[in-house]
């Protein structure tokens, strides 16, 4: 067993344990802060798709974490009014059903990663981060501007949508439900990392003119791996809202897609557990130093430079070395 | 329609452009010459506008808060420089993008510590306020006129140093070639240092421009740094001529798609749904534009091929 | 005479005012090694770069196995057997020597779109990756990260990696660079038998393995092919010996 598969077993434990250990002694806040690291989790995962394997700097995964919690809003609001969401060409009913909301997200935030990215992946470098930071700030401002779910207020839905047998307004059972969503998202990446498209797709970063060379092109690798991302990002986003029971167009906001990266550099870029720790630490930081200070954003600041600057493997590269070769 | 109302947000496009044009042409020499993206570019823009608040309310002289403003930024700007940016040259842009966002995390909180989060204000001089009167009988505000004749004159400025000076020289040289301006004796961290520097007094005076028409407070610059990307990603990023061209491409298609896009709508839907249609596509109007540049040329406007 | 399986028509480049290739044309014949040579800064990657399908030359075609592939992308000319190998290495850095080979392998089968599959646990990759690493000699080294390899071994796995695609030719850019007296030697062996899978276009700056290894060699000089002929040609041809020769010599 490498040190990695030490740390992934820990990490996970670990994120299980304090909630439980919450919930014995009835924490609720602690297992909200929990389910939040958890969701955000799933929000690098995501990312980490694009940005770790596929080398794609995306400056808008907001967009797509929005749009995954615009999918459970305004579904939900359509379900909570008894309202249809349409009616022509084809009549859709709003739900409370949490695996179709989350099925709608998914598709939402593919369907939107599949569109921003065939536009913005004829463009390399610095003009990808500019595109995807742009795109992610025409969907905020459309959302600020769209007066019929909420503008610039957002959605507010009255109960967290359900799962069926379960109580998803328990804090323990909503956040069992988010840590098997975790569990699911990380092993799928896991393989996919190790499969054929991952391996071709991690190659591309390293070199295009080698995947080039052995007859595959990039473009087609970085379209769908931008577009699983998004899926990923689209479905935290959903979890992000029905935690919340709020949707906003904060959730679009650059500074989202800024915290997202955080949750991944902060873990390590590339590495398949890596938003997971970050996520953690990110939540742990915003905890600890929001309380003792309000002005928790300069300390984050320093950490994130520090990172950038002086650990550029995250807290993997750090605690498990560099990246173990799986042969 | 009037014609009237319609040239007055015609001269509104054409000075939030020449604005933009302060902003974007900072970013894109930085980028050209270092090859560096700046998210924290918005902060500088920030940090000019509270140096002229800070100082108008202080001597009440608005002349006197532009020239603190530039300075504060260029000092700000070389501060900032030498400490951390000239660590992220050789790094790819990914380290870039997250170093000079967690500037702005530190710079945003900094200024709340020292101003607080209440919005300051600052007040356009009295020679400046009022309107004047156009040919064709277009009565248009003093100061957003002389924010146009100023943006304009700091484009020649800039046009005419990097076409004519000796900086303007080493800046194209660095543009073409990094290591043919070290081998030239050109001590390029100096160099780097001014560019910086420079384009940081430009973000600071649009900063202190702007904050005497809308608020001074902090997050006011991220907007601004956004479209301004977009401004450099239309133009071509290096390149002042597309920044300029890209600027007042913006300011227009923005100002103008407010003002136009829910009249057209209103000719063929109901007042409500066209104000919020209209409203919903005018925000959204530049992105547009942008993604139609760039499928036809992913470099933009001047960006080589 | 046989048909050339690479064939290139009156390729022009110019970046500019400056002509970086002028109506180049040159072919490569079944079994045979065809040598570019020419002084740095003449436009060999930039031919190699055309041929490849990296530019799109200003105007002259590219013929492959038979096929104008001129519209082609890089991917597409690599899939039809152009197996390349680079000046600076392009090789998958953080991977070790046999996934950059089991890339190789995986690249020309195709089936890149399988998302649970196990790559490295592929037995019909994991095969044809040793088969390539055994002939070049680095199956030693298989379980080494690339950026650790010496920059000669660099140039055996790009070669190792151009043999996972079954190429129908070779276009090798400098492949002796950092390789020694020694390794030079042997990649000559290597290269000589090479020949008779797949024809080579080889540009490269070490002489004596050009001239013992070529059967054909075109000097390239400013953009222009100068001089195409055997090796006892090029070696009498005065022009040669002023334009490059004569330079190499001083």
């Amino acid at each position: 067993m490498t040190r990695e598969t030490v740390l992934n077993a820990g990490l996970m434990t670990l994120l299980l344990v304090v909630p439980l250990a919450a919930w014995t002694f009835d924490e609720p806040f602690l297992i909200t802060l929990a389910t939040r690291a958890v969701i955000f989790a799933i929000a690098g995962i995501g990312l980490n798709l694009a940005l770790g394997f596929g080398g794609l700097v995306s400056f808008g995964h907001a967009a797509f974490f929005g749009l995954g919690g615009y999918a459970m809003g305004i579904l939900a609001h359509h379900a909570q009014t008894y309202t249809a969401l349409a009616t022509w060409p084809v009549a859709i009913e709003g739900t409370k059903s949490m695996p179709v909301i989350w099925l709608m997200a998914i598709g939402a935030g593919a369907l939107a990663a599949l569109v921003i990215g065939a536009l913005s992946l004829r463009t390399k470098g610095v003009y990808f981060i500019m595109i995807t930071l742009a795109f992610g700030q025409m969907l905020y401002y459309f959302a600020i501007s769209w007066s019929a779910y909420g503008g610039e207020d957002g959605l507010s839905i009255y109960v967290r949508n359900g799962f069926p047998g379960l109580n998803t307004m328990d804090p323990i059972q909503f956040f069992a439900i988010c840590y098997a969503l975790l569990l699911i998202v990380l092993l799928s990446v896991n393989r996919v990392a190790q499969s054929s498209f991952g391996m071709m797709l991690r190659a591309a970063r390293q070199s295009e003119d080698r995947v080039q060379a052995v007859g595959q092109a990039p473009f087609r690798l970085y379209l769908t791996a931008f577009t699983i991302s998004g899926a990923i990002t689209g479905l935290a986003g959903a979890l992000f809202a029905d935690l919340n029971r709020f949707v906003s167009p904060t959730m679009l906001s650059w500074q989202t897609s800024g915290e997202i990266m955080i949750f991944v550099i902060l873990g390590g870029v590339g590495r398949v557990f890596g938003p997971v720790a970050g996520a953690a630490l990110f939540i742990l930081l915003e905890h600890s130093l929001g309380g003792s200070s309000e002005y928790w954003h300069i300390y984050l600041g320093a950490i994130l430079l520090g990172v950038v600057l002086f650990a550029r493997g995250g807290l993997y590269g750090f605690l498990a070395g560099r990246e173990q070769a799986d042969d | 329609m009037s014609w009237i109302l319609l040239a007055e947000q015609t001269l509104n496009g054409l000075q939030f452009g020449v604005m933009l044009f302060l902003m974007a042409a900072g970013l894109t020499l930085i980028f050209g010459v270092m090859g560096l993206i700046n998210l924290a570019h918005g902060s500088l823009y920030m940090i000019g506008a509270f140096a002229a608040a800070g100082t108008a309310a202080a001597t009440g002289s608005f002349l006197l808060a532009l020239a603190a403003s530039l300075a504060a930024a260029a000092i700000a700007g070389v501060v900032i420089e030498v400490t951390v940016i000239r660590r992220l040259y050789d790094r790819d842009h990914l380290d870039q993008v997250l170093a000079t966002f967690a500037l702005i995390l530190i710079l945003s909180e900094g200024t709340r510590w020292i101003f607080g989060s209440f919005p300051l204000f600052l007040e356009v001089p009295d020679y400046l306020s009022g309107t004047v009167t156009l040919p064709l009988g277009v009565e248009y505000s003093r100061y957003r006129l002389s924010l146009i004749v100023v943006g304009l004159l700091v484009a020649l400025g800039l046009f005419w140093m990097i076409a004519r000076t000796r900086v303007g020289i080493r800046i194209r040289a660095g543009e073409n070639d990094r290591e043919m301006i070290g081998a030239l004796g050109v001590d390029i961290s100096r160099l780097y240092t001014l560019v910086f520097a420079l384009g940081a007094a430009l973000a600071g005076l649009a900063g202190a421009l702007i904050g005497a028409i809308q608020s001074v407070q902090v997050g006011m610059g991220e907007p601004v740094l956004i479209l301004a990307f977009v401004v450099i990603v239309i133009g071509g990023i290096g390149s002042i001529k597309g920044a300029f061209i890209g600027a007042l491409l913006i300011g227009l298609t923005d100002t103008l798609g407010r003002f136009l896009l829910p009249k057209l709508f209103s000719l063929f839907l109901e007042p409500s749904a066209a104000s919020s249609v209209g409203a919903s596509l005018a925000s959204m109007s530049i992105y547009i534009l942008m993604a139609g540049v760039l499928l036809v040329r992913p470099r933009g406007l001047f960006g080589g091929t | 005479m046989t048909e050339p399986v690479l064939d290139v028509r009156g390729l022009t480049k110019s970046f500019g005012g400056l002509v970086a290739s002028r109506n180049i044309s040159l072919g490569l014949r079944p079994g045979e090694v065809h040598a570019l040579i020419g002084p740095n800064g003449a436009g060999k990657s930039t031919l190699i770069k055309q041929i490849a399908g990296n530019l799109r030359p200003d105007s002259g075609r590219v013929h492959f196995d038979g096929r104008d592939v001129s519209d082609l992308s890089t991917a597409a000319r690599a899939r039809m057997g152009m197996g390349r190998t680079f000046q600076i290495s392009s090789l998958a850095m953080e991977y070790t020597v046999l996934q950059n080979a089991v890339l190789g392998a995986l690249g020309h089968r195709g089936d890149i779109f399988r998302f649970f599959n196990r790559a490295m646990r592929d037995s019909d990759l994991l095969e044809a990756a040793e088969s390539a690493l055994e002939q070049v000699g680095l199956e030693e080294f298989r379980s080494l990260r690339t950026s650790d390899l010496s920059h000669g071994q660099r140039r055996q796995l790009e070669i190792a990696v151009a043999l996972t695609l079954s190429p129908k030719a070779f276009l090798m850019d400098e492949p002796m660079a950092g390789l020694g007296a020694e390794g030079s030697q042997r990649l000559v062996g290597f290269l000589d038998g090479l020949r008779h899978r797949a024809p080579i276009l080889l540009i490269e700056h070490d002489m004596d393995a050009v001239f013992s290894l070529a059967d054909r060699i075109s000097v390239l000089v400013y953009g222009e092919i100068i001089a195409s002929g055997s090796v006892e040609e090029i070696r009498s041809n005065a022009d040669v010996r002023a334009a490059y020769l004569g330079e190499e010599a001083s």
